[in-house]
């Protein structure tokens, strides 16, 4: 007996996810063209979120901007700051003295492992893995402990100032920061263990959402995104910042673009973080962390401002609304490794007090252009885990 | 790649009138250009072996209107050779009349949603961009919210706001009023 295929009269269904969706994490909504099971199309909308940052830079001063700079990307917040200084920085042709940036750098990657645990966490969560969500928010925790025995704030950091950092290290940190490097690869080991050899992880990841190397060009792909597609480029080798020179570390490359890539590209990092965070605190200079007051980029200590007339008039002349610091006309962009990609602050003054534009290359967004790309030919479940693992920030994405 | 004053002389012989001028500002060169003229910058930019800029890192654009320049608008391109480790800016200078300039698409896929974000927020249009639509705005929104000559506040998009009225509410109020 022969069967006989009846040709089904079947017609593409369009399914509609977000703009509140558990697995988009923020409001973007992403129109799915289906076939059967099989995607067709994929168009994602996006600015639910928009608020206007750029537009409100231009009507705050310099040191004001830092604190939208972190509620941009509130996963890794410090990052945002340290990015946002060093291009004022640049115009202003200063340079902040080594313990800052040392320290800086050491806040940037502990935001990078706080960064990279909740985005694998997150993402086993959408597949279906709740266990190394928990395990890695444990870590993060921590980490964000720190931050605020640091700055006082857990999330929404504003840690740097133009011209240094808010405050220095406090004498607690250091053991503390020393116990929480002993203890962060028995996290991560957990981590590798539960994924890295799972057959459904496996199953669930490679292969998806790859993306190749010429196509990851095109769409300006960066970060663990584009190294997983094969580009090797890491802006913390390539184009050191904040004294990234002075540390050795290895840069992770992937080679299929896909979805376990991504996965593995982000894990081996945050060794990698550990390691220059190790090199930070055995090698932390003494010395100010901010540049001379003299300069008048910064305020004054405090002691000075309560008890001499200068001071208070410095710290007058920098914190008044009709006075503060005054740049030179000109532009400055400086790229800089965010967990996320490339991350620069571009910064035209006209002179005065507030910056005349202020624009955010948001890595969140050029990674998710590309999105589309990715998922031609996949399931719909894999559009769920595509979009874990692109780490789309939705206050970035529309800023 | 060319020294500041040779690459001037090279874009001036290729561009003519088009191109404007090479700026400096701390380490980072900036080419000036007028707009319908860019797209063959960049593909100049981007397939000569000489500056082989293989990567468009940012699209954006600044309006002139207080600060002054060669042109109401400029669209901004930061390029970057991954290979040799260069960046460059290009500045793209368009009229207030009639902004518009040619898509960078074809070059780079990246520039499809910077250039609809350009468009969105500048009003800015991208000639051969196959979707330019608004993309941190709502479609019926009717203004570019980072033009200069737009406030900070808005123009009183938010008084249009529906006022949303529930059932528990009157009971509330009155309860309110009571105390």
């Amino acid at each position: 007996m022969t069967l006989e295929a009846k040709a089904l009269s079947t017609e593409k269904m369009v399914l509609n996810m977000g703009p509140s969706h558990p697995a988009t994490h923020g409001t973007l909504r992403v129109i799915v063209e289906l076939d059967g099971e099989v995607i067709t199309k994929v168009t994602p909308e996006i600015g639910f979120l928009h608020c206007g940052f750029e537009k409100l830079g231009e009507h705050l001063d310099f040191n004001q901007y830092v604190t939208v700079t972190d509620r941009m990307n509130y996963i890794s917040p410090m990052c945002n700051n340290v990015a946002y200084a060093l291009a004022a920085e640049r115009l202003l042709d200063i340079e902040v003295p080594k313990r800052a940036q040392y320290i800086r750098v050491l806040m940037c990657e502990l935001t990078r492992i706080a960064d990279h645990l909740v985005q694998i966490g997150m993402q086993a969560v959408d597949i279906g893995a709740f266990t190394v969500f928990l395990y890695g928010f444990r870590l993060r925790e921590r980490i964000y402990d720190l931050f605020e025995l640091v700055c006082g704030a857990r999330l929404t950091t504003s840690y740097t100032r133009v011209g240094g950092l808010m405050r220095d290290l406090p004498d607690s940190f250091e053991p503390l920061a020393r116990d929480l490097l002993e203890q962060a690869p028995a996290t991560f080991k957990e981590i590798d263990g539960l994924l890295t050899h799972n057959r459904i992880w496996l199953d669930r990841t490679r292969g998806i959402g790859s993306i190749g190397y010429e196509d990851a060009l095109s769409y300006g792909l960066t970060g663990p995104v584009g190294r997983a597609a094969g580009i090797d480029y890491d802006i913390r080798i390539k184009e050191p910042y904040s004294s990234y020179e002075d540390f050795d570390f290895d840069v992770i490359i992937g080679k299929n673009g896909d979805v376990y890539d991504r996965y593995i590209v982000r894990l081996n990092e945050m060794w990698e973080s550990l390691k220059i965070c190790q090199q930070v605190l055995d090698n932390l200079p003494d010395g100010p962390i901010n540049v001379d007051a003299d300069s008048k980029y910064i305020l004054p200590p405090r002691p000075e401002v309560f008890n001499s007339i200068e001071g208070l008039i410095h710290h007058f002349m920098v914190t008044m609304e009709n006075r503060g610091f005054e740049p030179p006309v000109g532009e400055a962009y400086v790229p800089t490794e965010s967990p996320n990609g490339e991350l620069g602050f571009f910064i035209v003054s006209d002179g005065k007090r507030e910056p005349y534009r202020v624009r955010t290359r948001p890595p969140s967004l050029i990674n998710y252009s590309a999105f589309p790309k990715m998922m031609e030919g996949m399931m719909v479940s894999d559009a769920v885990a595509v979009l874990g693992s692109l780490n789309i920030i939705a206050g970035e994405l529309d800023r | 790649m060319l020294p500041k004053d040779q690459l001037a002389v090279v874009l001036k012989d290729k561009f003519q009138d088009s191109f404007i001028e090479i700026t400096e500002f701390h380490g980072m060169l900036t080419i000036h250009i007028r707009g319908e003229e860019v797209m063959s910058l960049l593909r100049t930019l981007k397939t000569d072996p000489r500056f082989a800029f293989n990567f468009l890192a940012n699209i954006t654009a600044v309006d002139h209107l207080e600060m002054g320049g060669h042109a109401r608008f400029s669209v901004v391109y930061h390029l970057l050779n991954q290979h040799e480790i260069r960046r460059i800016v290009v500045r793209a200078w368009v009229d207030e009349e009639n902004p518009r300039l040619p898509s960078a698409i074809p070059l780079w896929k990246t520039a499809d949603w910077q250039e609809r974000e350009v468009f969105d927020l500048f009003g800015i249009e991208f000639e051969g961009h196959p979707n330019l639509t608004r993309i941190m705005n709502p479609d019926y929104f009717q203004y570019h919210p980072l033009r200069k000559d737009y406030p900070l506040q808005g123009r009183g998009e938010r008084d249009n706001f529906k006022v949303v009225k529930r059932s528990i509410g009157s009971k509330w109020q009155d309860r309110r009023s009571f105390e």
